[in-house]
């Protein structure tokens, strides 16, 4: 791609997502409200990393993008999907839609354990070879030329590809899950936990990877509580507490610069072992049993009486008491 | 406290995952032991926890020649070690509540009250508030079941704490607190510290020393 195709597409929004929200009906006429009013665009060659503490939603944010909710979930808000085709909003779409022009080839999945989506009783070749010709209808003489142009676009050795997953290391199995999520050429990459348990050289290595993705025009959302990756490779980082979005900023002021503003925000990260290494004291609440005002109130130094009252979201951040930047 | 003497040890005759590998930890001390995924780091693990029995090589712990493993092993040997692995899911039975999870180790002890103030005192530690010790794994997150395994590990109150990747799932806060518990249940008892991991940034600002997997063969 060229500077000035590459700067054209950073201004294109391939995902624009609007109050989105994630209820579970559970028994006994329970709620458990997973995602709340999630908003944010991601525009091509942009990374976004969405951290948060488990169970803060993130993860079921991601499922609702790729309609794979169960059975008891309700939606709300708007998920539009831009790139790749006509604009789809991934929430309202049928499941048929959703299969056949969506996963795959307008969003590609690099999932959280390579090992549990490769299909073990079959060699890398034939599974990049088989999604090559479900989604792109390669040739079958063209097939194995396209098979190697697909691995080498993940990084992954053309000298491994006729081994079985369980004959790989970490790194070459999320390299070859990462190939067959490129296969598609989708404008929008979606990473679930892509370094959990990797080695921090692979982490790097397969954060790197990613990035080059999005550096080829690709959105790419990265769902991580790995913020050493995210610093490596987010230009911009959302926060989710509870399942709201409590804090979205540039990576560059997140990490260094001014820092994040959110209370929680700065707690998360001033957990590193390389930074304060204390906790946010206290848990997460019980996404069914969530407090009318701010859900960070109980676990807040800075909580006071208007607490009680939930914060509004301004686009930047959520919060009745913030400090100025810098003094944090 | 442990000392691990030119230890081989593996899962099938002649291929040996560990190779003489040497390391002892000091009454009181907190070892890192720091190598990538795959070296045989978690199977040395095991062996000082008593859970696998190496090929080759002398156990000795709290000064006493290791000779039998797994539930061979003297009790008052297998008391004196408590481990905790990566994986909470893996290692908590679904059907158990988090309250008997805790108190598995205790099952032998019998004193209910006493079971109960010790489940309690060790709920209280790991963070364990609420009415999470009575709901079952799939109704808690990662993190929530790795403070019960934890606190298992912890409930017969071991000089010697094995942690294996007890943290590579986890978050930063969840990691902090974890660490935390561990800390402070050392600070209270001296207990000594057997950290393995990948992550070096954590294990040196975690540990008394970080040792190299790769330096430990002799
Ligand atoms: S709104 Fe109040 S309780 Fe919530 S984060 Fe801000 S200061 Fe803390």
């Amino acid at each position: 791609m060229t500077k000035a195709a590459a700067t054209k597409a950073a201004a294109t929004t391939v995902l624009s997502v609007r109050g989105l929200s994630v209820r579970f009906r559970m028994r006994g006429g329970r709620h458990i409200a997973a995602v709340t009013d999630v908003s944010f665009d991601l525009a091509a060659g942009e990374c976004l990393a969405l951290v948060g503490e488990s169970g803060c939603g993130k993860s079921v944010l991601a499922s609702a993008l790729l309609g794979l909710l169960p059975g008891n979930a309700q939606t709300a808000g708007s998920a539009v999907l831009h790139g790749g085709g006509d604009p789809v909003d991934l929430l309202a779409a049928d499941e048929r839609t959703l299969a056949r022009t969506v996963r795959g080839r307008r969003i590609g999945l690099v999932p959280q354990s390579p090992a549990a989506h490769l299909t073990p009783v079959r060699t890398v070749r034939a599974q990049l070879a088989e999604t090559l010709r479900e989604l792109t209808g390669t040739p079958r003489r063209e097939l194995r030329a396209a098979t190697e142009a697909a691995a080498e676009r993940a990084a992954f050795p053309l000298g491994h590809l006729d081994r079985y997953p369980h004959e790989l290391s970490g790194g070459l199995a999320q390299r070859a899950a990462t190939a067959l999520a490129l296969v598609g050429d989708a404008p929008l990459l979606l990473a679930d936990e892509p370094t959990t348990g990797l080695d921090r050289d692979l982490v790097d290595r397969t954060a790197d990877e990613l990035r080059r993705t999005a550096d080829d025009g690709r959105a790419l959302l990265m769902i991580t509580h790995d913020l050493a990756a995210a610093e490596r490779i987010a230009d911009r980082v959302a926060v989710m507490y509870a399942g709201r979005v409590v804090e979205l900023a540039d990576a560059t002021s997140y990490f260094g610069g001014s820092g994040p503003r959110h209370p929680y925000a700065q707690g998360l990260l001033e957990a590193l072992p390389e930074r304060a290494f204390t906790p946010v004291p206290g848990m997460p609440p019980e996404l069914g049993d969530l407090p009318d005002g701010c859900a960070f109130a109980p676990r807040c130094e800075r909580a006071t009486g208007q607490c009680g009252t939930r914060p509004p979201f301004d686009g930047r951040v959520a919060c009745h008491h913030l400090e100025e930047p810098g003094r944090a | 406290m442990l000392d691990l003497k030119n230890i081989t040890a593996g899962y099938e005759r002649g291929r040996p995952v560990v190779r003489e590998v040497s390391l002892a930890v000091a009454p009181g001390e907190a070892v890192g032991l720091l190598g990538p995924s795959g070296c045989g780091k978690s199977t040395l693990a095991r062996v000082a926890a008593l859970l696998h029995r190496p090929d080759n090589g002398t156990v000795t712990l709290d000064g006493a020649l290791v000779t039998e493993w797994r539930h061979r092993a003297p009790r008052a040997q297998r008391t004196t070690v408590g481990v905790v692995f990566q994986s909470p899911r893996l290692a908590a039975d679904p059907r158990l509540r988090l309250r008997e999870i805790v108190a598995e180790p205790l099952r032998a002890t019998g004193r209910q009250i006493e079971v109960r103030e010790r489940v309690d005192e060790l709920a209280d530690l790991v963070g364990l508030g609420g009415d999470l010790l009575n709901r079952r794994p799939h109704e808690v997150s990662d993190g929530q079941l790795q403070r019960a395994c934890l606190a298992r590990a912890l409930v017969l109150r071991p000089r010697l704490l094995v942690c294996d990747e007890m943290t590579a799932m986890l978050d930063a806060s969840t990691t902090a607190a974890l660490v935390a518990a561990v800390e402070r249940y050392r600070r209270e008892t001296t207990a000594s510290l057997l950290a393995v991991g990948h992550d070096r940034t954590l294990l040196e600002r975690w540990c008394d020393r970080a040792a190299e997997w790769t330096e430990l063969s002799g």
